[in-house]
């Protein structure tokens, strides 16, 4: 038995011998965490680097400026600004007219193929620019036009000029027209007004994320309304007041199950319930909303009832020992130190619910919507509805503004979160 | 509290005034190859002050012919894009339905077979391309599953390298149209062995021709057709299937596949000389008409823009010739009710 027992002087040589092995299985962990973070970093700034890059000239594009003739009668005939007067007018011509005197096409087809080079949205253009200042009736003022998407990839150099005519998307003749403009200094590359302020549209120079931005903040708002206190209250109740038995058991499992549905059955629960049963419209944001908001509730109530369960039970005992009740136990002191952590827990749900294309298929959200939706009942659609649709789109101009979307995307999501992590900063307490 | 209280009321507010609310925007859904110029004249309808832009949403052909008989009422869609005819069979379910429709053709679409620049161009006959493609071909009076592995293996002239074929999946309409036109028609048709062992196996119309292989040489890319463009620049020994505008788009770096001896170019194409091309229909709703504000306005836009000078044809559509577009045109006025009968002819 005595030859078991280890002498001390013998420990502390085993222990000695083993150091530098121990050490370096230490450093071997720390090593391999670094090379992990090391793998996520890259990915990181490979991922933002490679989207910045591609997006960035997105919110860029070529324009012309051209000396318009305010013609009150011809822009607006009916004379009171009205949109069916400039519905009525001739915008389109006037800058026509006003690109003719400059390139001076020779022609039918060479004015046609002319008339093609400014956006299509000139003459909103023309009539937004009338209807926000009347003084500029009756002056000649220089206006600047975005140029037609095909133009635009040309100046960039995407399409060529070496390409032979018969597989070029714009002919010689408009090339010419296109350095004519250029020489006269009158083309120029400038951050563009449409990607902030422009809707869906077929014509990518046109094309904006402002709909779809507008769209996500409804949606979004619908979504917390619905799913915070809903949330809230009930882990609230799971917590504090419900009995553990088998009911709640069964509950908090089915909840945890919820959390782990595919986010597309809940857009076909939507169609069957909100839009078939109780005949709602389609494609509309308050849909979209309480359907994200089912999406989202299992991860509000968890994180909520986790920060209820972190409340230490002493400050509850300290508040039932000088007589509060239970909801004054709940509304004075168990919900104002949980609230970080709901409030953390609630806007990461946000952010999930804010990149979801899936479960709004169903309900008819994913769809091109022009108008800015300007109430939960108007059609709108998403962000990332807008990125997914515009990456379909045949045309190659909206390849530029399909990255600048999702920098826009990227840049709403990480506001969210610093600002949940502001708040946890804030209202964090510790004990 | 309070705040509770007050959420819950407003939450509650919007949900009872929904009710009430009847539908002011048109809506439609259907073809993914229909979209893009369904999407330019609704852009053009929304310009006029006096109409909302309608909501365009895609999803397919089968999507837009079944949505637009699912019922009656707002909560269903008003208008169904399609690329490829209405089936007896969905004619039926709308009648079951109780749904009235008239459909308007719009104009024409090729599908291409386009592969990069880099790659080799494809010169093919209709009934080879079918050869290649379809799930099962007969060998020694036989249907076995497809074989083939490499283009050369079905016609010596052809390229000695792997077939690799991006396409759209089932509910698409380009799918369906390219099925029944190469794989039906011009290789159970055309092809005298599969001709007669279509026939052996009571197969008279070829129909069962139009299932495509599953064995990965066929390869569903989802109705995305960027999708397949952005492939194809990669992987270079591979050719997609597509809609003509796609390719139109491209013309820079993708080459479209000769077959049976015509280019697919717009001439062509609208000359209808190229053999793999489809008409584009939309499907109107009777009962929304004047329920729905706009509809008749919406089929109007569609004549302003239809013609060759129009920018549906900039956009890559073929129009359809001047005695078609009149009569649609009526159609548009005259609404007649589409029967069975009108599909057989």
């Amino acid at each position: 038995m005595n030859n078991k027992l280890i002498n001390p002087t013998r420990a502390s040589e085993i222990v000695r011998n083993s150091i530098a092995k121990r050490r370096a299985k230490d450093n071997r962990l720390k090593l391999y965490g670094r090379i992990a973070i090391g793998f996520a970093v890259c990915f990181l700034i490979f991922l933002f680097s490679s989207i910045f890059i591609k997006g960035y000239p997105g919110f860029f594009q070529y324009y012309v400026t051209l000396d318009i003739n305010f013609d009150r009668e011809r822009i607006d005939p009916q004379g009171d600004l009205s949109d069916n007067s400039l519905f009525n007018g001739e915008a389109s011509k006037i800058v026509n007219e006003a690109l003719f005197t400059i390139i001076d096409p020779k022609g039918r087809k060479a004015k046609k193929q002319a008339k093609k080079m400014v956006s299509s949205g000139k003459d909103v253009r023309l009539t937004n620019l009338v209807k926000s200042n009347p003084n500029l009736f009756g002056t000649i003022s220089s206006v600047k036009f975005a140029l037609d998407d095909d133009i635009d990839s040309f100046l960039r150099g995407y399409i060529k000029r070496e390409t032979p005519e018969s597989e070029r998307r714009i002919s010689d003749q408009i090339i010419k027209f296109v350095d004519k403009l250029d020489k006269e200094g009158r083309i120029s590359y400038e951050f563009s007004d449409y990607i902030l302020n422009g809707s869906a549209s077929g014509n990518p120079e046109m094309a904006g994320i402002k709909g779809a931005f507008f769209g996500s903040i409804l949606t979004l708002s619908v979504c917390l309304l619905i799913a915070f206190p809903l949330g809230v209250a009930t882990a609230v109740y799971l917590e504090e007041v419900a009995k553990k038995n088998k009911i709640t058991e069964l509950i908090e499992v089915n909840i945890n199950n919820l959390a782990a549905v595919p986010s597309v059955v809940f857009g076909i629960m939507g169609l069957a319930i909100f839009i078939s049963i109780f005949g709602m419209p389609r494609s509309i944001p308050l849909v979209g909303g309480m359907v994200l908001a089912l999406m989202t509730l299992p991860t509000i109530i968890i994180s909520s009832r986790a920060a209820i369960r972190a409340v230490p039970p002493s400050v509850r005992d300290a508040a039932y020992g000088i007589g509060a009740s239970k909801l004054q136990v709940i509304f004075h002191h168990v919900i104002p130190l949980a609230m970080p952590g709901m409030l953390t827990g609630t806007i990461i749900g946000m952010a999930q619910a804010l990149g979801e294309t899936a479960p709004l298929l169903m309900i008819g959200m994913v769809a091109f919507i022009v108008d800015v939706p300007n109430s939960v009942m108007d059609p709108g659609t998403v962000l990332p509805v807008q990125i997914f649709m515009w990456a379909d789109f045949a045309e190659r101009m909206f390849i530029q503004k399909t990255s600048a979307a999702i920098i826009i995307l990227l840049g709403f999501l990480i506001s969210m979160n610093a600002f949940a992590i502001y708040l946890r900063k804030k209202l964090e307490r510790r004990w | 509290m309070k705040k509770t209280l007050l959420v819950t009321g407003i939450i509650s507010g919007i949900l009872i005034s929904s009710y009430s609310h009847a539908r002011d925007t048109l809506s439609l859904a259907g073809s993914s190859t229909v979209l893009p110029f369904a999407r330019i004249v609704a852009e053009q309808l929304g310009k006029n002050p006096n109409f909302k832009t309608p909501v365009v949403e895609s999803g397919g052909s089968s999507v837009g012919k079944k949505g637009v008989c699912d019922g009656v009422g707002t909560k269903f869609i008003d208008i169904g894009n399609a690329s490829s005819r209405m089936k007896v069979k969905e004619l039926d379910y709308c009648n079951k339905n109780g749904v009235k429709l008239t459909e308007i053709k719009v104009g024409y679409d090729g599908i291409v077979v386009a592969n990069s620049k880099k790659g080799t161009l494809l010169k093919i006959s209709k009934s080879d391309l079918g050869k290649a493609l379809t799930a099962e071909v007969p060998i020694n009076g036989k249907w076995v599953k497809n074989p083939y592995k490499k283009w050369s293996e079905i016609n010596p002239s052809l390229p000695n390298i792997e077939i690799r074929v991006y396409g759209p999946p089932t509910t698409s309409g380009t799918r369906a149209s390219y099925a029944e036109m190469v794989n039906q028609k011009g290789y159970c048709g055309k092809d005298k062995i599969a001709k007669a062992a279509s026939k052996e196996r009571g197969d008279k119309k070829g129909k069962k021709c139009r299932a495509m292989r599953t064995d990965g040489v066929f390869i569903e890319a989802g109705e995305q057709d960027n999708l397949i463009v952005q492939k194809l620049n990669e992987d270079t020994g591979a050719y997609g299937i597509f809609g003509f505008s796609y390719l139109d788009q491209n013309s820079d770096t993708l080459q479209g596949a000769v077959i049976s001896n015509t280019a697919p170019t717009f001439e062509n194409i609208a000359g209808n000389n190229y053999s793999v091309s489809r008409a584009l229909y939309y499907y109107v709703k009777h009962q929304h008409i004047n329920v729905v504000p706009g509809i008749k306005e919406y089929m109007a836009e569609w004549t302003k823009h239809w013609g060759s000078e129009g920018v549906l044809s900039d956009a890559g559509m073929i129009p359809m010739p001047d005695a078609e577009r009149a009569k649609y045109k009526d159609a548009m006025t005259s609404l007649p009710v589409l029967t069975a009968a009108d599909l057989k002819k």
